[in-house]
């Protein structure tokens, strides 16, 4: 299994992490050893098997449509690396004059 | 009075009965994290002054004869689950300034019934490791020998119980971080139902698989707490609709004629022979205390691997999306536009094992790719699931190894990710099928402990414990501790 840097790039876009150049050569090998782990799985007959995608077969829980949380604006904000008038602060998103 | 030599269960009757006080045995523990584990470094954040506080509040309590359940007794707590007005690292740079503004639902049952939070242990990042030397807060050594490692991801709550810096400790399982740690550090782990402990507040890593548990000394201590931090929780739609089961109803009883399964897959692996040697001794002792040995299959347990390496980075690379340098944690300096924001901040928030999982998990799940892995993975995943239900058709348990051998040296799988999985190979099928699993104490080599696992039936913790229990009656490798 070969990773091209190409398709390195537009992973490491979906996933929003920046991966420096240098780096591509030896995190390719790393996930091309995993990669190849995976094709085990293509022994396994699956074709009458149905998705498992948790272990427990529940449904979603409901409850009623009650305020169980209360407000805590100002505490919630104290995490954040930056903040505005009780805004969370990013750089510009949309280009174009104010 | 060594206070660290009693079990918990003594420290709290020691608590009942006026023969020390919560404070003395808080000091006690208090001081020994300060003496000792500069070696281990098994704790990232020690909360001395609030374990003070809440231990007078616990003798208070006992003085006017309205003590709680486990009035007294201190705990660590994983830093993983978070603690209100305590910082929740995760043993990550990305989370390293992070005050939850809310309690795990972990932490508040065990608060609620007077426990004493020691601290928050080391862990590896994001609980993504088998070794602890992924965490920011640097790695964790292992008290019986401090070259080598403890295991992960919940290395720091195994090297602090096992180094007798407090008596017990929360911990959790994604694919055998109670387990195999507690196999590397001597101890007893375990890894209960998946949905019978709240993962409210627990930060996630793998949501179908993640569990907590806890690493303790022995399976009646391990009993005692699993018991306090299990139940129905309406704030995790994933837990179990059950009241908090009895564990200690059928500690006690005999395993007179019940099964132990032997899958025939695991041992078909070549292991070292001191692994075999050990194991088939406590297949002896269990012969002797009446238990019937009976040999299973569960043929496709070698898919458990590259199944759990397939589901777990995908849905950590979901869970962990949520760290974007915008709401919480750490954010890169001067940012120029909002992509470079993101790009930067999780580059250099995550370290490398973290962000290998995410790729490989944005890989899993991306277009032209979702059927011929992910969902393929969880296929083989059901696979897995009905070879147990089969097996439990006709055993009432299924014993193996916990890991493949002792704990090995710092740094010796840190070059090769997949070399570092296969420790985790006897482990991860439970986290798979959503079943309970014990390690215990059963053996040592050149001086280092190893653990033998058992895997129960659904909501069988109670049975897992009993056996667990019997064996401990009848053996002392959970009594040896490492001269720290």
């Amino acid at each position: 299994m070969a990773l091209s840097d190409k398709e390195l790039k537009e992973i490491s876009y979906l996933a929003r992490i920046n991966v420096k150049e240098e780096s591509f050569s030896s995190l390719k090998k790393e996930l091309e050893q995993i990669l190849t782990l995976f094709e085990e799985l293509n022994e396994a007959d699956t074709s009458s098997i149905d998705a498992m995608s948790h272990p427990l077969d529940l449904s979603q829980p409901t409850r009623k449509d009650e305020v169980t949380e209360e407000n805590q604006r100002d505490e919630l904000l104290k995490n954040a690396p930056s903040v505005k008038s009780g805004l969370f602060i990013v750089p510009k998103v949309i280009d174009g004059e104010a | 009075m060594d206070l660290h030599k009693l079990s918990l269960k003594e420290q709290l009757e020691g608590l009942k009965n006026s023969e020390f006080t919560s404070v003395e045995l808080t000091s006690h523990y208090l001081k020994r994290i300060s003496d000792h584990d500069e070696k281990f470094n098994s704790f990232i954040t020690v909360t001395g002054d609030n374990a003070l506080i809440q231990a007078q509040a616990a003798d208070e309590r006992y003085k006017k004869d309205k003590s709680l359940p486990l009035d007294g007794v201190p705990i660590a707590h994983k830093d993983i689950f978070c603690t209100k007005g305590v910082r929740t690292t995760c043993g990550s740079k990305m989370l390293s300034n992070f005050e939850a503004p809310y309690s795990s639902t972990v932490y508040t049952k065990l608060d609620e019934q007077g426990m004493v939070m020691l601290g928050k242990t080391n862990m590896d990042e994001f609980a993504m490791g088998s070794s602890n030397e992924t965490s920011y807060f640097g790695p964790v050594s292992n008290p019986w020998d401090t070259e080598y490692v403890p295991g992960g991801s919940s290395g720091g709550s195994a090297s602090c119980v096992s180094a007798e810096l407090a008596p017990i400790a929360t911990a959790t399982d994604t694919g055998g971080s109670i387990r195999q740690p507690a196999s590397l550090c001597g101890l007893t782990g375990i890894k209960p139902t998946y949905g019978r402990v709240s993962r409210y507040g627990m930060i996630a890593f793998a949501s179908s698989l993640d569990q907590g548990g806890v690493v303790a000394r022995s399976a009646e201590d391990a009993a005692l707490i699993l018991e306090g931090m299990s139940g129905h929780d309406p704030k995790d739609s994933t837990s179990l609709k059950l009241p908090s089961p009895d564990l200690t109803k059928n500690l006690k009883n005999s395993i007179q004629g019940m099964k132990i399964g032997l899958p025939k897959e695991f041992f078909e692996k070549d292991m070292p022979s001191y692994v075999e040697q050990s194991i088939q001794e406590a297949i002896e002792t269990y012969k002797s205390l009446g238990a019937e040995i009976v040999e299973v299959s569960l043929k496709n347990i070698n898919l458990s691997l590259p199944i759990y390496y397939i589901i777990a980075p995908a849905e950590c690379s979901a869970n962990l999306s949520r760290y974007d340098g915008v709401r919480y944690g750490y954010r890169c300096e001067d940012p120029k536009d909002i992509e470079d924001l993101y790009m930067r901040t999780r580059e250099e928030g995550f370290g490398a094992e973290v962000k290998r999982r995410i790729l490989i998990g944005t890989y899993a799940l991306s277009a032209g790719f979702y059927d011929a892995y992910y969902l393929k993975a969880q296929k083989c995943r059901q696979l897995v699931a009905n070879d147990f239900t089969n097996a439990f058709e006709s055993v009432d348990v299924i014993l193996s190894p916990t890991t493949p051998g002792t704990a090995f040296k710092a740094g010796e799988k840190s070059d090769d990710p997949t070399e570092m999985y296969l420790q985790d190979i006897f482990t991860i099928p439970a986290n798979l099928a959503g079943l309970p699993g014990i390690s215990i104490p059963c053996g040592e080599h050149d001086g280092l402990p190893l653990g033998m696992q058992l895997v129960g039936n659904s909501l069988e913790e109670d049975k897992l414990l009993q056996f667990a229990y019997s064996y401990q009656s009848n053996t002392d490798w959970h009594k040896k501790m490492p001269n720290i």
